[in-house]
């Protein structure tokens, strides 16, 4: 019995990374380093206003006096900044017209992908950016969007079109003085997502980014910048893939989300990032920061993250709670297998009077990996009647893996309510016996336990989200009980 | 000497060191001196815990030791009989008790106390030199390891404290009482050093009271090493009841061997700064160890406890639970952190720490923390923060009972939780009584003192 | 006794009494009866004190003063008592100590001393046996891991040890067997006096069969909406409360 599901979650654990492809086309690049040559090249091709190079420069001077943090519990090896190429696009034409005029190895990249540029051919009503090595090659459904006066675009394109709004909300959120990886990002960011919802507006269709990293030696750096007015809602989702590759990535993006009076703004992740093969070579260094204010009264910011890639991940989706009676939440499920390691929660910071609160994280560790959850629960003076409910599981298959659980509540309020409750576990074997008896395979058990274990985060995925959420969580583990 | 505030800590405490090297040596013993010089090294190595230290996130441990205080080296004259000035409220215990003052053995023409089963408790210098058998084979080889550097700097500074040995099998019927007192003209550092060892299927059963005598800055820097053979049982209750112009340090370490049982309460009711370090290693299997803090803490007090189980063979059990009820601008501390080494199977290790934050301005923070590497475990951990129920006052209230007594009451029930993890009967009771005067606000800092010095 | 006037009564907005008026005498029995939701709970809890409600207009009389000027503990000492529907668990608060702190209260401010040890206990044993409730229960903390019956039978207790004026029993026969019922009922009878009065809050028309009424009022949707003797429960139990839904409407 134990042998064979050692068996099985070999088999199992050694599925291979099916995004793992790369596509040969013409790449405009720098050559590798980073200086403020490089910075004024990048704002240059990009045709930025002067603000947008002021910015980068004052965020590269600032990363200059920085170094790496180390308090993660990860094992992150000497990055060599200087080995990096910070700027890569996909060769193509100075402004496209319609799809047509995409290069055609790129409309098969993401068809590949299974994420069709071409409306006509979306299944649901996702409007997509898609986003390869830091540059968004097409945003999809944009004119009707527009009819509602949703602004739905590329980073880029929102610089050149609307810098006042991009003045106002970049970097209120995440200031380029954060941390590390924010002010790298800050100063070499090629591309991301913008996204504005005019007052009164509710979204009518998930809008989607979609990440590829395709160059070599290339570094990604994008930013998402999310501003939800009064009254609105808009449900967002990001999803990201890389190729296999021997040498390991950098991945370093920022994401903010403004959400004012009555806004509420639903932000979701499926991250796939190459994590590097069962030896541990390769993969995506991913730091990443998501940040997210409400702004106004009754607000509503809610985090949903599926990971499951990338060789290193450190992220903390967090909430400002400024405005009174708002809600943050952060539901995340984080897998990691052979030699992935994880460090990744979030942050509340409850500040406006009635803010709410809630944490449900589950940490599924396999192989050799390293799985923590790190999260700040943080009351300020101020806000009365804060509640928080945090709920921090881990699930440990088999028995050279690690799940840790580092969580950190600071209350300076005493009408606030924290509750925090975690547990660690294994697959039990009468829980497969019971399965097995019922004629369930020990494999298909797994898949069924791990899927329920992780169900209560996956149920707040947007339906096509879900399915391939758990697609993917069955082919990260499928049989990792040892 | 030269005053802190213009050189780094270290630099201050190398320099105290090298100009009393001697008097050092020459009031403590041997065994205890040659330890010295490593700890010296290894302070410079790992400094001050300051700014950014993560285990010390919420302690400000540089105002601490800046602060100016006389430090001594040569063994003092005190001429009182303390007896006469001093009675400590918690002993309702049989036995003298053992007596610390400014972090030497009181020797009350005593040199040992010897106890049924052969049990011996008195002076560690003492100890050092007539039993070096024993001290050789505990001292330093607990705390030694440690990353803080306060433990290093009380091992380059240490020259007494208490030593408590039970040779195999000894049975304890009442617990040795140790009472620590600080007493001077002038405000006053002192270092200890307890060593206490529980062999192979013995029980040792100790109670460590903290007093101040008068009123005048204090600062202690203490180290604890206990030593529970295989199938001991060992049961520690620490009493802190110091003025606000106190501050205390006491790193704890318990090193467990298989089928050991121990039991650490520490009960916090009155310190100006209070840090306790428990450092539990279960070094062989079906150890268990239980770890419970109380702390009751106003006006400015801060108290910070930090728990650190190291799960080494499996099949062993934890208990964590710390609670602690924090009023006016007092600022409360936990950090519990469960480790499960690789090959720690079968580990069953809980934790939880609850808060009750009185007034807005009274603050907490709270880090339970779990690390994992063993997937055949269960662990679980917990932590709040919040008021008296509502519905239970409201009950209690219903019933005639009004509202202080009502919210003591149920202050009372929750602090109880952990009280109740005490072996000793009768000392469950005095503890009982004393928290529940210290809820009233009867309990004050200098209770039963002849002194009076306010 | 106890003189209610256009009591109304409002949480968060919502008005839930609607204008209640009630008068019960020294030595009656009163039931009231009324589906869920009709406010028979908030009712309790408001004569009892519990601060989650808005009294928005209206006055409470409780042997001639103001009852709603007082604290829920003056309440109490005033001799009024009110079983909880869903008696709360008070974890490492005795049953002993929490009764005896109560008990000793009340006789304070009655200017009467305190009870010793061995009194209390005296009186315990006495009214233990009359409730048949286990001694293990009085030397658990307050409610906790008492079965739903067991709560039910310690607010009886409760309230033979107390010996109230005015008792009123919040759903007392809800998720009680027909021997509990019996001894909760016991409890009730032994108790009357000319002195003392009781409301019985109740879903069912079974406990007015073992505690009969002087009058059974009917609540409905924040008023009392009919008002009669015993029969009235019959009546109620025969034709449901569909029928007072239909009559109200009349009103």
């Amino acid at each position: 019995m134990q042998k064979e599901q050692d068996q099985i979650l070999n088999e199992v654990t050694s599925g291979e990374y099916k995004y793992g492809f790369y596509t040969d086309i013409e790449q405009d690049s720098l050559s590798k380093g980073l200086n403020e040559d490089v910075i004024r090249t990048i704002s240059d091709k990009k045709g930025e206003p002067e603000f947008m190079l002021e910015f980068r420069l004052k965020a590269y001077r600032h990363w200059l006096t920085m170094k790496m943090p180390r308090w993660a519990h990860l094992n992150i090896p000497e990055i060599d900044y200087q080995d990096q190429i910070y700027y890569s696009a996909p060769k193509q034409k100075a402004k496209l017209k319609s799809l047509d005029e995409v290069d055609p190895e790129l409309l098969e990249t993401f068809n590949k992908l299974g994420i069709p540029l071409e409306e006509q051919k979306h299944l649901s009503g996702v409007a997509v950016d898609a986003v390869m090595d830091s540059v968004s090659v097409k945003t999809t459904f944009k004119e009707t969007l527009a009819e509602l006066g949703i602004i739905f675009c590329s980073f880029s394109e929102a610089v050149r079109e609307y810098p006042d709004l991009v003045k106002q909300y970049m970097g209120s959120v995440v200031p380029y003085t954060d941390n590390f990886f924010a002010a790298l990002n800050s100063a070499v960011f090629s591309d991301g997502s913008f996204c504005y919802i005019p007052k009164g507006v509710k979204c009518p269709m998930e809008l989607s980014t979609y990440f590829r990293i395709n160059a070599a030696n290339t570094g990604q750096f994008e930013r998402t910048l999310i501003v939800a007015e009064d009254n609105t809602y808009v449900s967002y989702l990001e999803g990201c893939t890389a190729p296999m590759r021997d040498e390991n990535q950098l991945h370093a993006a920022i994401v903010e989300i403004v959400a004012l009076e009555n806004a509420e703004v639903k932000y979701a992740t499926v991250q796939n990032w190459y994590p590097g093969n069962k030896e541990g070579k390769g993969g995506i260094y991913n730091f990443v920061t998501k940040r997210g204010i409400c702004k106004g009264d009754n607000s509503k910011i809610s985090w949903t993250q599926v990971e499951t890639g990338s060789a290193i991940t450190w992220k903390y989706p967090s909430c400002i709670l400024r405005g009174h009676n708002t809600t943050g939440e952060f539901y995340s499920v984080a897998v990691t297998n052979n030699y992935q390691q994880a460090d990744t929660g979030t942050k509340m910071i409850h500040i406006g009077k009635n803010s709410k609160s809630i944490i449900v994280s589950k940490g599924i560790s396999a192989g050799r990996s390293n799985n923590s959850y790190r999260g700040l629960v943080k009351v300020l003076r101020g806000a009365e009647n804060a509640r928080n409910f945090s709920q921090c599981d881990s699930l440990l298959l088999g028995d050279k893996c690690g799940a840790h659980t580092f969580p950190y509540i600071e209350s300076d309020n005493h009408t606030a309510v924290i509750e925090h409750e975690a547990t660690t576990s294994k697959i039990g074997e009468d829980q497969i016996f019971y399965c097995n008896q019922r004629g369930i395979s020990t494999e298909d058990a797994i898949g069924l336990i791990v899927n329920g274990y992780a169900k209560e985060v996956l149920n707040k995925l947007p339906m096509e989200f879900a399915v391939e959420a758990q697609k993917l969580l069955q082919i990260s583990l499928e049989g990792s009980v040892g | 000497m030269s005053t802190i505030t213009n050189i780094s800590l270290e630099e201050h405490f190398l320099d105290l060191y090298r100009k009393n090297s001697s008097d050092i040596a020459d009031n403590s013993a041997p065994l205890m001196n040659s330890f010295r010089e490593n700890a010296i090294a290894r302070l410079e190595e790992l400094k001050f815990p300051l700014n950014g230290n993560e285990a010390y996130k919420y302690a400000d441990i540089g105002s601490v030791f800046k602060q100016d205080l006389v430090k001594t080296f040569a063994s003092q004259k005190i001429s009182f009989n303390i007896r006469e000035i001093f009675h400590c409220d918690v002993p309702d215990l049989n036995t003298e008790p053992l007596l610390l003052v400014n972090g030497r053995f009181y020797n009350n023409g005593l040199k040992y106390k010897k106890l049924p089963g052969g049990i011996i408790a008195g002076s560690l210098l003492q100890a050092a030199n007539d039993y070096p058998e024993i001290v050789e084979k505990h001292y330093g080889r607990y705390a030694g390891e440690s990353e803080d550097g306060l433990v290093a700097l009380n091992t380059a500074f240490a020259q007494d404290g208490i030593f408590i040995y039970a040779p195999p099998g000894a049975r304890m019927e009442e617990p040795v009482q140790i009472v620590n007192i600080m007493i001077s003209e002038k405000g006053l550092m002192a270092q200890h050093r307890n060593l206490f060892v529980a062999a192979e299927g013995a029980e040792l059963n100790v109670v460590i009271c903290d007093h101040t005598l008068s009123a005048h800055s204090f600062l202690t820097n203490s180290v604890n090493e206990v030593y529970a053979g295989k199938g001991s049982q060992v049961n520690l209750t620490k009493i802190q009841n110091e003025h606000n112009g106190s501050s205390q340090i006491t790193h704890s370490y318990y090193h467990q061997e298989g089928d050991s049982n121990l039991v650490s309460n520490i009960i916090s009711l009155h310190g100006g700064f209070i840090r306790n370090n428990v450092n539990v290693k279960l070094n062989g299997e079906h150890a268990e160890n239980h770890s419970t803090g109380l702390y009751l803490s106003d006006q400015g007090q801060y108290i910070d406890n930090f728990v650190f189980i190291d799960h080494a063979s499996p099949n062993c059990f934890s208990n964590q639970l710390y609670k602690g009820v924090l009023d006016d601008t007092a600022r409360g501390a936990f950090t519990g952190r469960i480790l499960v080494r690789r090959d720690a199977q079968k580990t069953n290790a809980y934790q939880s720490n609850n808060n009750m934050l009185l007034t807005n301005n009274a603050k907490i923070y709270s880090r339970p923390q779990l690390e994992i590497y063993a997937d055949d475990v269960k662990c679980s951990h917990g932590s709040t923060v919040g008021q008296l129920d509502e519905n239970a006052l409201f009950y209690l209230r219903s019933r005639g009972i009004n509202y202080r007594e009502a919210r003591l009451m149920m202050m009372f029930a929750f602090a109880h939780d952990v009280i109740q993890n005490i072996k000793v009967m009768s000392l469950r009771n005095r503890i009982d009584d004393l928290v529940n005067k210290r809820l009233r606000g009867e309990l004050s800092r200098c209770n039963n003192c002849s002194l009076q010095c306010g | 006794m106890l003189v209610i006037k256009n009591l109304r009564v409002s949480i968060d907005n919502q008005e839930i009494l609607k204008g209640i008026d009630l008068e019960v005498n020294a030595g009656e029995v009163h039931a009231i009866m009324g589906p869920n939701g009709s406010g028979k709970s908030t009712l309790a809890s408001v004569l009892a004190g519990r601060d989650l409600y808005q009294i928005t207009s209206g006055k409470v009389l409780y042997k001639g003063e103001d009852l709603l000027e007082k604290s829920p503990e003056e309440r109490a000492k005033e001799g009024l008592f009110l079983g909880f529907q869903y008696p709360i668990e008070i974890p490492g608060v005795s049953m002993a100590n929490f009764m005896r702190t109560a008990m000793n209260e009340i006789r304070k401010y009655k200017g009467l001393e305190p009870l010793t040890s061995s009194e209390f206990l005296k009186k315990m044993r006495e009214k233990k046996d009359l409730i048949e409730i286990s001694s293990s229960l009085t030397n658990r903390s307050v409610n906790e891991g008492f079965s739903g019956g067991e709560k039910k039978k310690n607010e009886i207790f409760q309230m033979a040890m107390f010996e109230p004026e005015l008792a009123i029993l919040d759903e007392t026969d809800s998720g009680l067997d027909i021997d509990a019922l019996r001894i909760v009922a016991r409890g009730v009878n032994n108790m009357k006096s000319p002195l003392n009065s009781t409301i019985v809050i109740t879903h069912y028309q079974r406990l007015l069969e073992y505690i009969v009424p002087d009058f059974v009022h009917v609540l409905y949707n924040g008023r009392i909406v009919k008002s009669g003797g015993k029969d009235l429960a019959l009546l109620l139990e025969e034709k449901g409360y569909e029928w007072v839904r239909s009559e109200s409407v009349n009103m």
